[in-house]
């Protein structure tokens, strides 16, 4: 191998090990706070993806449906409780972000799919219409159980996988889509070509991980969510609520996710089941980082990225198991090194 | 009456071939099937706690192996049995040696890591056909009959099945199974009454990857074809699925499991695209919706749902008969030094937990060892049980050094405790958590326990720890689930888990928190009595009153340092103690 | 008889098919100190647990006049009542600081937070001392004394303190039932449950005994005290001059936690 093409594989590597990065961010923050291992991230990397090529191709993108029916399907779940308590502000409360907030998110998508519009414009409509997914369906699927055990929480995680893969296929079909690049540029250092579009990732990862940095350390929202990673009872005892907790950390995955499909759809063609091996990926890093630490977990999912860049270098067909055969001894020493006593809570 | 019952239903799904349509008996020996695969991961997951999701991949195996044999070397089907059981051994034992030793989230994903890495095995070896498959493999023949039809094959699938139930059923009733049992939420009790766990889980391993198997070399006769697909990764998540919807921690959970995901996957199959015409992917999302409604109603799956409603508090008897006590240990001669510790130190990153402690135990002593919570006091227990490795410093034990010894070779030694944070198997009656304590005094192991042949042992265990729950008083709890208990007996019920082992030293970590006046007097004249039989007992307590009134002598720590050590009233006058720890 | 500030009425609480509190009725007056004693495992924890709303039970749960069997926990702290729970559960990889700041989050938009976390320092000087280090390297006494200080910085009106003594040095111990004698002149009232018959009972206004997950008996604490029910079981016959000297010095503290 010569030494341009190590340097080519090494920016490949680094571009999908960002990605796998933020996914693998996510995936921290929703296990610390819900302890729910969150199968489903990589969905909303491709839905924001599909979803993007939708309103890029003029088309009305399907996860207006989706959204539209979840919405009331949460308002379903919260009504029981609100027959119960009898209070008006928490039944306008739901009301609002389960119903009017949707239709007119739908309403907005709906007048504006088929006109054409700026790309900044396409972006948001996207993020507005999948973000709210994350916590909708944290509302349905997961509070209900919210404090059931760690492998229930697993498997409700990949059956929603399974329901929202498929989802995906009716929702958007079988094709793959590409978007537009940001920027076309593309520079050149020597042998070796860097897209513009590969900067941006970069450089979006990047910024995106300083905000969050800055939301945990600094803001009482961000000490409050990391108050329930630490300390659930805690949490609730000083007046924080798990299910604010909850949301609020499914709100970020989701975004982050969003985020991420927006940044790879022009490198990568993304199809409706793309989601699945990509959070996987970056469910490597996070377990790498223990579910725990997130500059690790950043750390790891840059290593699976590379690995796998040069792993398909050698032997492509054999990549994804390369990656995944070479985790084995990662893990063995990491959960040598870890000696943690699994009961002591 | 109930078993009445169960033989009953036993005799009509005998004839359930004769009576079905070919459709459901097929379907039928397909639940079979994946009951066998399912029955090892509720051992493997629900029980012992370790989940999995590559258990496809044994099952692939087990298939493989059969059919290469019968294909390519003409061999008998049973040798490809014999195969396929030696080959997964094997392949169970390295992956499982590897495996089980992951601790936490790393587990599950080192079985997704070996279930990618075995499937893509198969589809790329020559030998194996590649990812189109192997056909041709022969039918299976019993007694000259050879199975080619659902009917047929319903028997041995079924009585393989039966056979599994059974042995499940033994093993967890056994000396082995109840180690099992603690496996999950009190592993490190169990080393600390000598059973080696990292062993059992790589037995329990190994047993459910060879179930998984023999599924597998049943449905490599009974399809008379292989191909990768179903040894792959999403049917590895899908049987686990069965585990998790049947109820994961229920012997029949698994059974149930796999006839409701197998008949639902037919439905949907049949119905759904009558219903909203030919989309294929919506079977999934319809399936992937119901799961999550099963798990929002019944998180312990739908046998632990049904048990939690229909079995009233049912304690699970057993039967203890009379017996001899197995053999007692040795005493030491009263007043010589038991118990050593020198200079003992732990270290947690910057933090001295213990700084270089230092004590020593005769035999046939009480000594207390009191100080704020934080002093150091558990710590210490930990060191001299192996729970943790000393820093620095030595622990010896009737001459022998301790360091480095695990905690199960301890416990060998003599040495038996209770916990402050009391771990007791929930579900487990008190008679079962109490003959755990006594695990070193038999010898019967996981085999012997899954065919029942070590019954005689097992009675002798029990009678023993029958013994010692009456000898704490607890006698009319006997078959009560320990988790039911309030807490104060709980920790009665470790004290009697302790004297179960027979021990020379036993550590009691706060066996009064919880315990009313009278209560703890019961418990300090048990003490006194205990010591009267030359037991020697190193005691953690608060309640001042009890500690003074009972030991011979007390430790003071404080952050970790030892602050005073002597007679209980001249330790109560010390003004070093007054000033840091009683006040004046 | 004045409105009870807390009041309930019949709450029984289940583990799966185990009843752990069965129809226990209470009722806290305001500024006054109710202590529950009782063996542990009685339920006591249960209880409280089930008047914060951390688990579901029957019967009625009255705060301030209104129902709050439908609140949550978190709309419970924010009406007022607040939980020291016997674990602590305090948010061990956080600083004090933020500990602290997360006490009053259900009132974020308050500037009076401020002035509170003063006053909490003001308390408690070691907690002061120690803002920036994290709560898990904090001792025995100092983690007690942050429990404390998080739950009055939400500014209960109701402050319930689940064995407050466990597992703290006799020292130590004397100095927390030093400050809640000082919290109830100050107005809050406290529902103190502790397995310290002697000192609950001492510094309390009102005493109820749990037995098996229901109410023994009740009384004013004075009362209590001497019943003899109450002395044999829980308080012990102090025949032993040595105890009763040492119980003396000690401001009724009869031993050193659990």
């Amino acid at each position: 191998m010569s030494f341009d093409i190590a340097l080519f594989l090494t920016q490949d590597g680094l571009t999908n090990g960002a990605i796998y990065a933020l996914m693998a961010l996510a995936l921290v923050l929703v296990f610390a706070v819900t302890r729910v291992i969150f199968v489903p991230q990589g969905e909303f990397l491709a839905y924001g993806a599909l979803t993007l090529a939708s309103l890029e191709a003029g088309k009305l993108p399907g996860t207006i449906w989706l959204l539209l029916a979840l919405g009331i399907l949460a308002f379903l779940f919260d009504l029981p409780g609100l027959l119960r308590q009898r209070r008006a502000r928490a039944a306008l409360q739901s009301a609002t972000w389960n119903l009017a907030v949707p239709l007119l998110i739908a309403a907005l998508v709906y007048v504006m799919a088929t006109e054409q519009t700026a790309r900044p414009v396409q972006i948001a409509l996207t993020c507005a219409l999948v973000v709210p997914l994350g916590p909708l369906l944290y509302r349905v699927a997961y509070q209900p159980i919210a404090d059931a055990p760690v492998l229930v929480l697993l498997i409700v995680s990949v059956a929603l996988h399974f329901a929202l893969s498929g989802l995906g296929l009716l929702l958007f079909g079988a094709e793959g889509v590409r978007t537009a690049p940001f920027s076309d540029a593309s520079f050149t250092a020597g042998a070796l070509v860097v897209s513009g579009q590969s900067l941006w990732v970069y450089a979006c990862s990047v910024v995106l991980m300083a905000l969050l940095y800055l939301f945990f350390d600094r803001t009482l929202y961000g000490k409050a969510l990391r108050a329930t990673a630490v300390n659930r009872i805690g949490a609730r005892l000083s007046g924080i609520s798990t299910v604010f907790a909850g949301r609020a950390s499914f709100l970020l995955a989701a975004s982050i996710g969003v985020f991420s499909g927006v940044l790879i759809a022009p490198i990568t063609t993304i199809y409706y089941d793309t989601g699945f091996l990509v959070g996987l990926k970056g469910f490597v890093g996070a377990i790498i980082g223990g579910l725990i630490s997130y500059p690790l977990a950043a750390a790891g999912a840059l290593l699976v990225g590379l690995l796998e860049s040069f792993a398909s270098f050698y032997a492509s067909a054999f990549k994804e198991v390369i990656v995944f055969t070479l985790i084995i001894p990662v893990l063995l020493w990491l959960s040598l090194r870890t000696h943690h006593d699994e009961e002591e809570e | 009456m109930r078993r009445g019952l169960l033989v009953l239903l036993a005799g009509l799904f005998a004839f359930a071939p004769a009576l079905l349509s070919d459709y459901w008996t097929t379907l039928l020996d397909y639940i079979g099937l994946y009951a066998l695969v399912v029955l090892g991961i509720v051992l493997l997951t629900g029980i012992a706690g370790q989940v999995s999701f590559g258990q496809a991949a044994f099952v692939g195996l087990g298939a493989y192996a059969t059919a290469w044999l019968t294909t390519a070397h003409d061999a008998s089907p049973w040798i490809g049995l014999l195969l396929g059981l030696l080959v997964t051994a094997v392949f169970a034992l390295v992956l499982g040696l590897i495996t089980t030793r992951l601790s936490g989230h790393f587990l599950p994903l080192g079985t997704i890591a070996w279930g990618l890495a075995l499937f893509y095995l198969f589809g790329n070896l020559e030998f194996l056909g590649g990812f189109t498959g192997m056909s041709g493999i022969p039918p299976l023949q019993v007694l000259g009959h050879e199975l080619r039809s659902a009917q047929s094959f319903f028997y041995p699938i079924w009585l393989c099945v039966l056979a599994a139930v059974l042995s499940i059923q033994w093993l967890l009733d056994s000396r082995s199974g109840r180690a099992i049992r603690a496996l999950r939420s009190t592993a490190s009790m169990a080393q600390s009454f000598g059973v080696d766990t990292a062993t059992l889980k790589v037995k329990v391993f190994v047993y459910a990857a060879l179930l998984a198997a023999l599924s597998g070399w049943l449905y490599a006769h009974f399809q008379r074809f292989v191909n990768p697909t179903p040894f792959g990764l999403h049917v590895g998540i899908e049987y686990l699925f069965m585990a998790v919807v049947g109820g994961a921690g229920y012997v029949w959970g698994a059974l149930l499991g796999a006839a409701l995901i197998t008949v639902l996957k037919q439905l949907l199959q049949s119905v759904l695209p009558q219903l909203v015409g030919s989309s294929g992917q919506f079977e999934i999302v319809v399936f992937g919706v119901l799961l999550i409604a099963v798990l929002h109603g019944a998180r312990e799956g739908i046998w632990g749902w049904i048990d939690a409603r229909i079995t009233p508090l049912r304690p699970h008897r057993r039967m203890i008969a009379a017996a001899a006590a197995p053999a007692a240990r040795a005493r030491p001669a009263p007043d010589s030094v038991l118990l050593e510790v020198r200079a003992a130190r732990k270290t947690f990153g910057g933090l001295i937990a213990v700084n270089d402690v230092s004590f020593e135990q005769r035999a046939g002593e009480i000594l207390g060892l009191i100080g704020p919570n934080g002093a150091g006091k558990s710590t210490t227990f930990n060191l001299i049980t192996g729970m943790l490795p000393l820093s620095g410093g030595e622990v010896r034990f009737r001459g022998q050094s301790l360091a480095g010894l695990p905690p199960a070779r301890i416990a060998r030694l003599g040495i038996a405790r209770t916990f402050q944070h009391v771990k007791l198997v929930p579900g487990m009656s008190v008679l079962e958590n109490v003959a755990l304590g006594g695990h070193l005094r038999g010898g019967a192991g996981f085999v012997r326990g899954m065919l029942h042949l070590e019954r005689a042992e097992e009675r002798l265990l029990l009678a023993e720890a029958a013994r010692q729950i009456e000898r704490v008083g607890l006698g009319e709890h006997l078959h009560t689930p320990a988790g039911s208990l309030a807490l104060g007996m709980q920790r009665i019920v470790e004290v009697a888990r302790a004297l179960a082992a027979d021990p020379t030293l036993l550590l009691l970590d706060e066996p009064a928190a919880g315990l009313r006046y009278q209560e703890k007097q019961a418990l300090a004249r048990l003490l006194e009595k205990l010591r009267g039989e030359g037991l020697s007992i190193l005691l953690v307590e608060h309640d001042m009153d009890f500690v003074m009134g009972l030991v011979d002598r007390v430790v003071v720590l404080d952050f970790g340092v030892k602050l005073a050590e002597g007679l209980p009233r001249t330790v109560r006058d010390d003004p070093v103690v007054i000033e840091a720890y009683l006040g004046a | 008889m004045p409105d009870a500030l807390l009041e309930a009425s019949l709450v029984s609480v289940a583990y799966g098919k185990v009843r752990a509190v069965q129809e226990v009725s209470l009722r806290v007056a305001p500024g006054t100190v109710v202590s529950v004693i009782g063996a542990n495992g009685a339920g006591k924890t249960t209880l409280l647990c089930a008047l914060m709303g951390l688990l579901p039970c029957t019967g009625g749960v009255r705060y301030a006049g209104e129902d709050v069997r439908e609140l949550t926990t978190e709309r419970r702290v924010a009406r007022g009542l607040s939980l020291v729970a016997e674990r602590r559960e305090l948010f061990g990889s956080m600083s004090v600081h933020d500990n602290l700041l997360l006490g009053a989050f259900h009132r974020r938009r308050d500037p009076a937070t401020h002035a509170d976390l003063e006053a909490v320092f003001e308390r408690f000087p070691r907690l002061r001392e120690r803002h920036r280090q994290q709560a898990s390297t904090l001792s025995g006494g100092e983690r007690q004394m942050l429990a404390l200080g998080r739950a009055l910085m939400a500014r209960p009106r109701l402050l319930m303190l689940d064995e407050p003594s466990l597992g703290l040095a006799p020292l130590i111990v004397h100095e927390i039932f030093r400050i809640v004698r000082e919290l109830k002149d100050n107005g809050v009232s406290i529902l103190l449950v502790e397995q310290n018959a002697r000192a609950a009972l001492q510094i309390a206004d009102y005493g109820y005994v749990l037995e098996t997950g229901a109410m023994a008996l009740e009384g004013p604490a004075r009362e209590l005290e001497h019943d003899p029910r109450v002395v044999e079981t829980y308080l012990g016959l102090g025949g032993k001059e040595d105890r009763e000297r040492r119980t003396r010095g000690h401001g009724g503290v009869d031993r050193a936690g659990s």
